[in-house]
């Protein structure tokens, strides 16, 4: 039998020189330790997620990543007065902030007072310090996305991230903004984790935005892991607007009870290069999910969704709509893998994906998979990938209404029907007011 | 002056000529019906005036109030006053009828250099066209089509045309694919838009639509051009005897 001999790229090698380096200074005491040791041994023994592993096939992390930044600092004066204006995209709506700058949360500069009875929001470095038998006991624990590499590389390095708790019955109205932002000034890595816990019957809002300068090629590695007890509903938005160079990887991970509601969308139109994985898990009967996209490529950006939804019980909905528009040398992928247990009769899962190109150039590329070990079950997929319907343009310009006008209507109603998910109205009207921006400034 | 005058109108789709010397004058108050076979070229006319994109204009030349009008983008068409009402009106998902009905009058609007309507003023002149068109409120607030019946979708295009108000309105197969009671309707509509400064033409394979909509002039369309016009009686000779005898003439 011959050993595959797997030569280590810069970025790779950084890595681990990175760990060596920084291992005995992250947040957290023995047993973590020793899940940090596990997850960065799944890291090198596997390397950066690659073309070669099916899950990361058209988003080659080893590939885009030539070197692996320094970690990022906490950040300095001028860092906190950025993070002071950032998520100024939701603007003008009412949310609870709480900002994680470079990495760091920063209290200072979050909206902690007066929480609601019921809700507590803090630190993820704090937690970790503190052995907090419950973070440390969900953290990662039983993870939907346990085998993934990225997350284990986030498992290993994570330093700080919010940590909300809402406790059973507790329905908390204003919608949480986690405020994600990288200050510069010059490139680096960070590696935010958050937890999010919603006990039985109780209802929550999380919104996050993720951003950062348009010169600089920083890198973040997020993730955000929700656990909902029964009956719980939680809406979920994902906001990123990175900046031009940046790579960024994300992965939400959703472990959900019985009789949960939980509508998740992923908003795209920020980075170079983005990485959107989703993995979510029906644990208990009855819960719904949603999980939606939109996504506005340019450029060359490059944004991949990757979701696994794993019905490990039967008698749960999914829904997936993932819309992209794509313009120049764009790319966009959409992997989607629904997955019915022996067990999980009466499943009912159905998944789209469509991308609308608007160059020669740009690209979509869409892999649905259904896994179906069930026989008493409905599930589905549809994806399309297609230019403008000239028919509808002409309609629309043979009432009058010029070329460029007609396209933005057209595209916007193309995005809208996933955009218009989201429940809570000024989040909603901030992002069709995003999507609008993103079509004036269109050639 | 006359309001439209077509001259020598050559056509092709992908090199295959379907028009082929049309010559038509319209003036301001009267309604032209053209009737003729399935595949005569009836609806390449109404898609070329209106500026449709996959045809080719080989020859001639069409003015609108003495205005080139071949040379105007679609939109253009419009501002000006040129209306065509579709055969198959298409269903626009997540645009809603309101906001399509708005966008297009403020965008024909703003195009000939008069204000934008209120919010007030505009809701006032759709509900009242709505309701001359027995068209459910509600319905408006439905995204453009999508779901509407045949006859529902045909009165939405007389609901857009009563708002925009053309100078030369075109009626492709306005009657295709409705019963007697839609037609009706929708005919009832279109007679109500008439008036002595609009032109029409009403472009129909059967005449029953022209028991409804009355024609001044008749002219019958055969192998891409004008083979024959008369008065509103000429419809009722074709009806009685078919258009054979124009295919054979127009091959000749």
């Amino acid at each position: 039998m011959t050993q595959a001999t797997v030569t280590k790229s810069e970025a790779e090698r950084q890595i681990a020189d990175a760990w060596t380096g920084v291992k005995d200074r992250l947040p957290g005491a023995a047993p973590l330790t020793a899940r940090r040791e596990a997850a960065f041994k799944k890291f090198e023994a596997a390397g950066l997620p690659n073309r070669r592993v099916e899950e990361w096939k058209y988003t080659d992390l080893r590939a885009l990543m030539r070197d692996a930044k320094p970690l990022a600092q906490p950040p300095g004066e001028i860092g906190r007065v950025r993070a002071r204006a950032a998520g100024a995209i939701l603007s003008g709506v009412d949310l609870r902030r709480v900002v994680v700058a470079d990495g760091v949360l920063l209290k200072d500069v979050s909206d902690l007072g007066g929480l609601e009875p019921g809700l507590t929001i803090g630190s993820l470095a704090d937690a970790l310090t503190q052995g907090d038998a419950e973070v440390m006991g969900r953290l990662g624990a039983q993870s939907p996305a346990e085998k993934d590499v990225a997350f284990a590389l986030n498992t290993a390095f994570m330093g700080d991230g919010a940590v909300i708790r809402v406790a059973p019955g507790v329905k908390i109205a204003r919608p949480i903004h986690l405020v994600f932002c990288f200050t510069g000034p010059v490139p680096a890595a960070v590696f935010t984790r958050s937890l999010v816990s919603v006990g039985a019957g109780a209802a929550v809002t999380v919104v996050e935005s993720h951003e950062g300068p348009d010169g600089l090629d920083y890198q973040v590695n997020t993730a955000l892991e929700i656990v909902a007890g029964d009956g719980a509903e939680i809406d979920h938005v994902k906001i990123g607007t990175e900046g031009a160079a940046a790579l960024h990887v994300s992965t939400l991970t959703a472990a959900l009870g019985r009789n949960v509601q939980f509508r998740d969308l992923n908003f795209t139109i920020g980075g170079a290069a983005v990485r959107n994985q989703i993995f979510a898990r029906c644990d208990g009967a009855g819960s719904t999910l949603s999980l939606d996209g939109a996504t506005l490529l340019k450029g060359r950006q490059h944004a991949d969704a990757t979701l696994v939804v794993d019905h490990a019980i039967g008698g749960c909905k999914s829904r997936e709509i993932y819309k992209g528009v794509l313009e120049g040398e764009s790319r966009s992928v959409f992997q989607g893998k629904t997955i019915v247990r022996p067990d999980a009769q009466k499943t009912d899962g159905k998944m789209a994906s469509h991308a609308l190109l608007l160059s020669e150039t740009a690209e979509a590329d869409h892999k649905p998979e259904l896994e179906i070990f069930a026989d008493d079950v409905v599930c589905g997929h549809g994806a399309t990938a297609g230019a403008l319907d000239e028919d509808l343009r002409f309609y629309l310009m043979a009432r009058g209404i010029p070329k460029k006008q007609a396209e933005t209507l057209l595209i916007q109603s193309f995005v809208g029907e996933a955009i218009d998910v989201v429940a809570n109205e000024g989040v909603r009207d901030a992002l069709t007011a995003a999507v609008m921006r993103w079509l004036e400034a269109r050639e | 002056m006359s309001l439209l005058e077509i001259k020598n109108l050559q056509a092709s789709v992908a090199d295959r000529q379907i028009l082929r010397g049309v010559d038509l004058v319209v003036n301001p108050g009267e309604v032209h019906a053209i009737m003729g076979p399935n595949g005569s070229g009836k609806s390449t006319l109404a898609h070329v005036l209106s500026g449709k994109s996959g045809y080719e204009v080989t020859g001639g030349t069409v003015t609108l109030d003495g205005i080139d009008l071949l040379a105007l983008e679609p939109d253009e068409r419009a501002a000006r006053g040129l209306f065509l009402a579709f055969q198959y009106p298409m269903e626009i998902p997540g645009v809603a009828t309101m906001t399509f009905l708005r966008t297009a009058m403020n965008a024909q609007r703003k195009k000939r250099g008069e204000p934008e309507l209120s919010t007030p003023e505009f809701m006032k002149r759709v509900r009242e066209e709505a309701k001359k068109l027995s068209i459910d409120p509600e319905m408006l607030k439905r995204p453009v089509n999508v779901g509407f019946s045949g006859g529902e979708k045909k009165r939405n295009e007389v609901l857009q045309m009563a708002l925009l108000a053309p100078k030369l309105a075109v009626l492709d197969e306005t009657d295709s694919g409705l019963d007697i009671d839609a037609l009706k309707i929708a005919a009832e509509g279109v007679n109500r838009l008439r008036s002595p400064e609009r032109g029409m033409i009403v472009i129909t394979h059967y005449q029953r639509l022209l028991d409804h909509i009355i024609p001044d002039i008749v002219h019958v369309f055969s192998r891409g051009r004008i083979v024959r016009t008369g008065g509103k009686e000429l419809a009722l000779e074709l009806e009685e005897r078919g258009y054979a005898d124009y295919e054979q003439e127009a091959a000749a």
